[in-house]
């Protein structure tokens, strides 16, 4: 991100040529108009980026959400955005009987579901029917704005792997802002962690290289608190490069 | 407060300003994390907070439409921001007020990309010295923008009245209580008036003049509306910008941790031993 980024407020020019109109954006008297208060994407077409703003879902977004209500035949999903997701029984990975709903997914649960469907009246229609959907029973779960979620995934998921790489976790990362962190053994503090600094420091350039940073910083610092607390495991971890994770979880808890 | 016996003494006004001047504005975006968009502005001696709800759900549901967002303004005066105690509560200045105020903004808001959705929009008035209707909207619109809410632009508003005959911009309190007119205006920044009201009596020739001078003390404040936006973040993206963050400490650890790894290691085994 080495180009100056430019902020615009609803109602600046971004450009005289209509045609390149993108998301963010209106055309009025010819010309082209942000809409939204955030940051300017120029490419074939210009779009303005918000820098806050609700999740409004669309069709196969992978969204995080949690049971708001059990009805006759649907679960009613609350997917953090204005509209209320709605997932029919028959959308469940199995078969499951009208009367024995609550059993499988009860209120409160945090479910990964796909968006089937959106029509005009935003009825939202959700559904479980993918190998990579399901009931989220582990790990936990943190939430970000969802216009930073295009950050936090990075150019063709370059962020996230950066901090899969680093917490050893798996993460899921929804549309609507909510993030799944999922793993056995890993370090869901760090990922949480790192995944806080992207919401708060998205807009300012360089953030790939300070994120590497602060991941070394964290492995040091933890590297320095074992010299200081215990100093055998120093010299064990001397020896063994490859235990350092897992003494960093051990130092953690 | 007391009548003051002149208003306007040497074309310069009783708090010092010339006519068409409007008064120091300071404003801060985003003081509100609980709110999805906020905005605090001190406008002279007005001191006034705005925060932005949604788009939402609508509750009662009734309310909702099916193919546009609707949009709820709050105006309410705290009882302290008065001299005299006001009585808390929706009274039917506050009534009209918030309507006055909601019609000013709806016209900028893109309201048909949410459907069934509500936009609130809550006005806080903390500190009164006149004019607070017009703060208000322009908190209002500030905080709708940092809410993430398209819309067509900013709207921008200002008073104009008249005090010993003479037209004046953006009265303060005196001004305001004896004076001969107060009129609020709002418009977008493209120009189209979304808010007129007028108490007190103006002339035909008085009344074109006015309008003038309340669109010109509108795009002043829009300017401010404005920096106060870009400043925001303008900020953190320029620091960031030179020098990679703190030069004095930061680089250095980062070199060592890159480089010297093996070695750190081992000096700190040797300082154990």
């Amino acid at each position: 991100m080495s180009e100056k980024q430019r902020i615009v407020i609803p109602g600046d020019l971004v450009s005289r040529d209509p045609a390149r109109r993108g998301d963010g954006t209106y055309v009025r008297d010819g010309s082209l108009y942000a809409s939204l208060y955030g940051l300017v994407n120029e490419r074939e077409k210009i779009r303005v980026v918000p820098l806050s703003g609700k999740y409004v879902p669309t069709r196969r977004d992978v969204v995080v959400g949690f049971v708001k209500e059990v009805t006759f035949s649907n679960w009613i999903v609350d997917i953090g955005s204005p509209y209320e997701g709605l997932l029919h029984v028959s959308e469940y990975p199995r078969r499951i009987e009208l009367d024995e709903m609550s059993a499988h997914l009860g209120i409160g649960e945090a479910v990964l579901v796909e968006v089937k469907e959106v029509d005009p009246m935003m009825k939202v229609e959700l559904t479980m029917r993918d190998r990579r959907l399901r009931v989220i029973r582990s790990g936990r779960i943190v939430e970000i704005s969802p216009s930073k979620v295009p950050r936090l995934i990075g150019h063709g998921g370059s962020m996230i792997s950066l901090i899969k790489g680093a917490s050893d976790c798996s993460i899921v990362v929804g549309q609507n802002g909510r993030v799944w962190i999922n793993g056995k053994g890993c370090d869901e503090g760090l990922a949480a962690e790192a995944i806080d600094k992207i919401e708060s420091e998205s807009h300012i350039p360089g953030l790939t290289d300070r994120l590497g940073r602060f991941f070394e910083e964290t492995k040091n610092d933890a590297d320095l608190n074992e010299s200081d607390s215990e100093e055998e495991v120093v010299v064990e971890s001397g020896e063994e490069a490859g235990k350092g994770n897992n003494i960093i979880d051990e130092l953690l808890e | 407060m007391t009548k003051p016996e002149s208003f306007i003494t040497n074309g310069i006004r009783i708090d010092g300003r010339k006519p068409e001047e409007i008064r120091p504005i300071t404003i801060e975006v985003g003081v509100l994390d609980r709110a999805d968009g906020s905005c605090y502005i001190e406008h002279g001696l007005n001191k006034v907070l705005a925060a932005v709800y949604g788009p939402r759900e609508v509750h009662p549901r009734h309310m909702q439409k099916p193919t546009t967002a609707i949009v709820r303004f709050r105006y309410n005066m705290a009882s302290f921001s008065v001299e005299e105690r006001k009585r808390p509560g929706p009274d039917r200045r506050s009534v009209e007020v918030s309507k006055v105020s909601r019609e000013a903004l709806e016209p900028v808001i893109f309201t048909e990309y949410f459907p069934k959705s509500s936009i609130d929009v809550f006005v806080e008035v903390l500190q009164a010295d006149a004019g607070t209707r017009t703060v208000g909207i322009n908190a209002a619109s500030v905080a709708l923008a940092d809410a993430g809410i398209p819309m067509r632009g900013l709207v921008s508003a200002c008073a104009v009245g008249k005090v010993d005959g003479e037209l004046v911009l953006d009265l303060m309190k005196e001004e305001d209580n004896y004076g001969e007119a107060d009129m609020p205006l709002a418009m977008t920044q493209t120009g189209e008036i979304t808010l007129l009201q007028m108490d007190g009596n103006l002339t035909p020739e008085e009344f074109e003049k006015a309008i003038e001078m309340a669109q010109e003390g509108c795009k002043r404040i829009y300017e401010i509306q404005r920096n106060a936006l870009i400043e925001r973040y303008k900020r953190d993206i320029e620091t960031e910008e030179e020098p990679l963050e703190t030069p004095e400490e930061e680089p250095v650890e980062v070199e060592t941790v890159v480089e010297n790894e093996a070695e750190e290691e081992t000096s700190e085994e040797v300082e154990s031993e």
